[in-house]
């Protein structure tokens, strides 16, 4: 519960103290200060001191491994703003806004990593996606911004629709929003059987969830809004809205894939492939490599979906790996992207040459997207490969799986090739030293949770 | 530890390497790491029993860092010793802009090498494999020919989908093993329904047979070979393709008994449509560094024939071979590379006459060309002459097939050596000197290694034994 509170209570804060603090700056370091408070009492709420209850009715129910995923999301917050902070205020004119806004965005993750019914999901979505439609049109004077704003919102909305209507027919066939849809069994409500509602509801759900995390073939709004937002919201919205996403994905469904049976594990392979497909083949031919870090999202997606369609320990293990890996990876390299003036990849011709720091630990990041052995991100992809064979899964999906991993290798290490083998005079906005220790030290822990990803997961043990 | 201390000496070497200021002192520093590098391996050959090294690493996913030193791995990891400091000997005047940070690569790669000759845990093998590539994938793309990004790419991409289809094979082995363990016993004791033997065996075959080159997964090869900057080209074809022929021993034969006979008798005939294939062109090059890549390509053909063959003899030779082909063909190497420096061409049709202006250099290529066609008393001879016995135990016609290979060879190296060194003066070769002292030093080395293990085998056929031994006792 702490999460919830602190998180909704110190956005309110942040939106005040742009009243009280003049520089901006002084407004990055309060909500830095805030984020810390926050993290501290999320961490506290794990080892159940200074907790504080609530009875909630079963509506909220916290356990470990949901206040551990809160607890990454935060902390990578936490870095997205060390690393970003400055650029967070050269976003727009309101930063003290854009901070509140964040914070009441980790409330909505707060909410889905602990929601025990549908009711919770739903506000939790919309607490999480309202503060983004504002964020990604912060660039006011930006056509892209705006128009990439209003498309995020009309769809948002429209799947948030999609998402009530399921809500609706689940209620109406079970007659309770209780997350365990087959447990609540109509018949023993004295209701008539109607597992048609029940199904359709749960479908309508699936597809809105699989909209909320940019799954194919609901994918489509993904690439306009990450590359109209303003870049630094585009990190923020690419790894902790879209892992807060992916679990409430994994919470909701865990219960509720065996009443699909059979069908769930082809639905999956069909959106599993589709997205990995869509993702990887797409990003390919991007000319910006800020559209092509938003393909890339839609391609670990992909990777990602592995977790909803083993639904073992592993599975669970290898999300939260996941979020590590992809969190630290993505925000270190979008920060890395907001310092380059142009987003092509000729942009980056030589990056190695006049910022070989910056281009080694965007070396580190784009080898863990691309899980190359020794970075955080091939244990994340070995988890999730290794829980659909442990679930008995067929192994060709995993074969088509890192199939498509290869082809992300193709643009990935376009970057590292324009970075180190191509001449150029990449033009950078100002690097602090700062900075540079900060992404040394992204790119360090990549590399530790690359040699021992036990570091995380013993901590998920306990 | 001395295993241990075969990787960490080049990684840490490598490490310092990329800091060092003054190009001199990353020289000196890398030759000496490899000298000593050299010192162990040659400790760890004298030891008589297998070394292991072992440490807790990945518990919760039944994997440990355990490196072990049987007869195979000492050999191989002696390899990679013994090429490192002739290497670095050999280009030690040549200019490589940031030269700290090429041969901090250059030892990098030697770590990740040695650790994939020692891994004895299937996770740690699979990381040594990924982590030899990533420093070679830089030293090709960033000192490499014209065409080296795009050439280093495809090359990268090819091997990068080998490992994560093998990859895919591990999983699949790995959820069979009794107690979900990495560990090499575990994955030799496995028992595998005779469908997950096929799907398996094929996964991991394709990663190791896009690294050897077998045909028709060849294509990044020669290419690779020659775009890359030659010292690499040196890694690559002297070591890095034996990752491919050692990770049969190690990882096919034993676990996947079944599908190796089953199959056997397929990939032996890719392989040997490879080597004629190979030979075939080789004839037709006149890049003195393409040449080379295809008449590589035929060699490691028939060291993989000769594993699939099923035979001791074949088995032992092809090991032997390993290491002796991966000296020659650095010898070979360390040629063109000179050649290439002194007369500004890769040309063979440019070239010619060069005995009259550089003695040395035409009597030791002389010496590499005949080890080359496996002429007996040169090392190779012992290697290929139990190969093709143990080919011909397996059937005799493939062995005719691959014996015309080596008249092919035959025709190709000395062709080459007719055309470098006899003839009349070419006028690139009218302004060519002589090799210098480093380079004589490297290449006389090598002459010497070809003649002793030529004469007296024995003592690579006692190391192989264990590792023999241990195979066909399974069976």
């Amino acid at each position: 519960m702490n999460a919830i509170i602190f998180s909704a209570v110190l956005g309110v804060v942040m939106m005040f103290s742009g009243i009280i603090l003049r520089s901006k700056s002084a407004v990055t370091t309060t909500a830095i200060v805030s984020l810390l408070v926050l993290l501290l009492a999320n961490i506290f709420n794990i080892y159940d001191v200074f907790s504080i209850h609530i009875d909630t009715r079963g509506l909220l129910h916290f356990n470990k491994f949901g206040l551990f995923f809160n607890t990454i999301l935060i902390a990578a917050t936490l870095i997205f703003v060390l690393l970003s902070g400055k650029d967070i205020e050269k976003a727009g004119a309101n930063v003290s806004d854009y901070y509140a806004l964040i914070f009441f965005v980790l409330c909505g993750t707060s909410i889905l990593t602990s929601f025990n019914g549908l009711l919770m999901l739903f506000l939790g979505i919309e607490i999480m996606t309202i503060p983004l439609y504002i964020l990604t049109g912060a660039d006011k004077r930006n056509l892209k911004s705006n128009e990439a704003s209003l498309k995020y919102f009309l769809m948002g909305c429209f799947s948030t629709g999609i998402m009530l209507m399921g809500i609706a027919l689940v209620y109406g066939a079970t007659g309770s929003f209780s997350l365990n849809v087959a447990a609540s069994s109509p018949a023993s409500a004295g209701m008539p059987v109607s597992s048609f509602l029940q199904m359709a509801g749960l479908i309508l759900l699936f597809v809105s969830m699989c909209f909320k995390v940019s799954a194919a073939p609901f994918h489509f709004w993904t690439p306009d809004v990450y590359d109209g937002a303003p870049s630094v919201f585009t990190s923020f919205m690419a790894t902790i809205v879209k892992a807060g996403g992916f679990f409430a994905f994994l919470n909701l469904f865990e219960s509720n894939a065996q009443l699909l049976g059979a069908t769930w594990k082809l639905l999956m392979s069909f959106v599993i492939i589709a997205t990995l497909l869509i993702g990887n083949i797409t990003a390919v031919f991007q000319q910006s490599i800020k559209r092509m870090m938003a393909y890339s999202s839609i391609a670990q997606a992909g990777f990602m979906l592995f977790a909803l369609y083993s639904f073992n320990d592993m599975a669970k293990e290898g999300i939260l790996l996941y979020a590590v890996a992809y969190c630290l990876a993505t925000i270190g390299f979008f920060s890395v992207l907001i310092k380059v003036k142009d987003y092509t990849f000729d942009g980056f011709n030589g990056l190695a040459k006049t910022q070989p720091v910056i281009a080694f630990s965007a070396t580190v990041f784009l080898m863990s997207l691309a899980g190359i052995p020794l970075t955080a991100g091939f244990f994340a992809k070995y988890y999730m490969l290794a829980s659909v064979v442990k679930s008995g899964g067929s192994l060709w999906i995993v074969v088509v799986a890192v199939l498509f991993a290869a082809i992300s290798v193709y643009y990935y290490f376009k970057v590292i090739q324009a970075m180190y083998f191509k001449e150029g005079q990449p033009e950078t906005h100002e690097i602090t030293g700062r900075f540079k220790t900060g992404l040394v030290l992204v790119a360090a822990a990549v590399i530790l949770v690359g040699v021992l990803p036990s570091i995380v997961l013993n901590w998920f043990y306990f | 530890m001395t295993a241990l201390l075969l990787i960490l000496i080049p990684l840490a070497a490598g490490l310092v390497s990329f800091a060092m200021k003054q190009d001199s002192a990353a020289k000196t520093i890398s030759l000496l790491a490899s000298v000593v590098t050299l010192a162990l391996a040659l400790a760890a050959v004298a030891t008589p029993s297998a070394i292991v090294y072992d440490v807790a690493w990945l518990n919760d996913l039944g994997s440990r860092f355990t490196l072990k030193m049987d007869g195979l791995s000492k050999l191989l990891a002696l390899l990679t010793a013994v090429a490192y400091p002739l290497i670095f000997v050999a280009i030690h005047r040549n200019e490589y802009k940031k030269t700290a940070s090429f041969y901090g690569l250059m030892l990098l790669a030697q770590a990740g090498l040695m650790g994939v000759f020692l891994a004895a845990d299937v996770l740690l093998f699979y990381f040594f494999w990924e982590l030899a590539l990533i420093p070679v994938y830089f030293l090709s793309s960033i000192w490499g020919g014209e065409k080296r990004i795009a050439v280093t790419f495809k090359f990268f991409v090819y091997t990068f989908l080998g490992s994560l289809l093998m990859l895919a094979g591990i999983l699949l082995v790995y959820f069979q093993t009794a107690d979900h363990s990495f560990a090499m016993k575990a994955f030799y004791e496995v028992q595998l329904s005779g469908a997950q033997q096929t799907v398996a065996f094929w996964l991991f075959f394709i990663a190791f047979a896009i690294k050897m080159p077998i045909f028709p997964l060849h294509t990044w090869q020669p290419d690779a070979y020659e775009q890359s900057p030659t010292a690499t080209t040196m890694v690559l074809s002297g070591i890095m393709v034996k990752m491919g022929l050692f990770a049969v021993v190690r990882w096919l034969l034993p676990v996947f008994p079944q599908a190796t006979v089953q199959f056997g008798n397929l990939i032996m005939i890719l392989s040997i449509i490879g080597m004629l294939y190979a030979s075939l062109i080789a004839i037709r090059q006149d890049d003195i560094k393409r040449l080379i890549a295809y008449s590589s390509i035929a060699h490691i053909g028939l060291m993989c024939a000769a594993l699939f063959s099923g035979s001791k003899s074949g088995t032992e030779g092809a090991m032997i071979q390993m290491f002796s082909h991966g000296v020659n063909v650095i010898g070979m190497w360390i040629i063109a590379d000179q050649l290439e420096q002194k007369l500004g061409t890769r040309k063979l049709s440019e070239m010619g006459g060069l005995a009259q202006k550089a003695p040395a250099m035409a009597v030791l290529l002389v010496v590499m060309a005949l080890a080359n066609i496996a002429l007996p008393l040169t090392n190779a001879f012992i290697g290929e002459f139990l190969m093709f016995s143990g080919i011909f135990q397996h059937n005799m016609w493939m062995a005719v097939a691959a014996l015309i290979s080596i008249i092919l060879a035959a025709v190709y190296t000395l062709n080459m050596v007719q055309k470098v060194i006899y003839g009349s003066l070419s006028p690139a070769s009218s302004t060519a000197v002589d090799i210098s002292g480093n380079v004589k030093l490297a290449l006389i080395i090598i002459a010497v290694m070809i003649i002793v293990f030529g004469v007296f085998p024995q003592p690579m056929i006692e190391l192989t034994r264990d590792t023999v031994a241990g195979l066909f006792v399974k069976k």
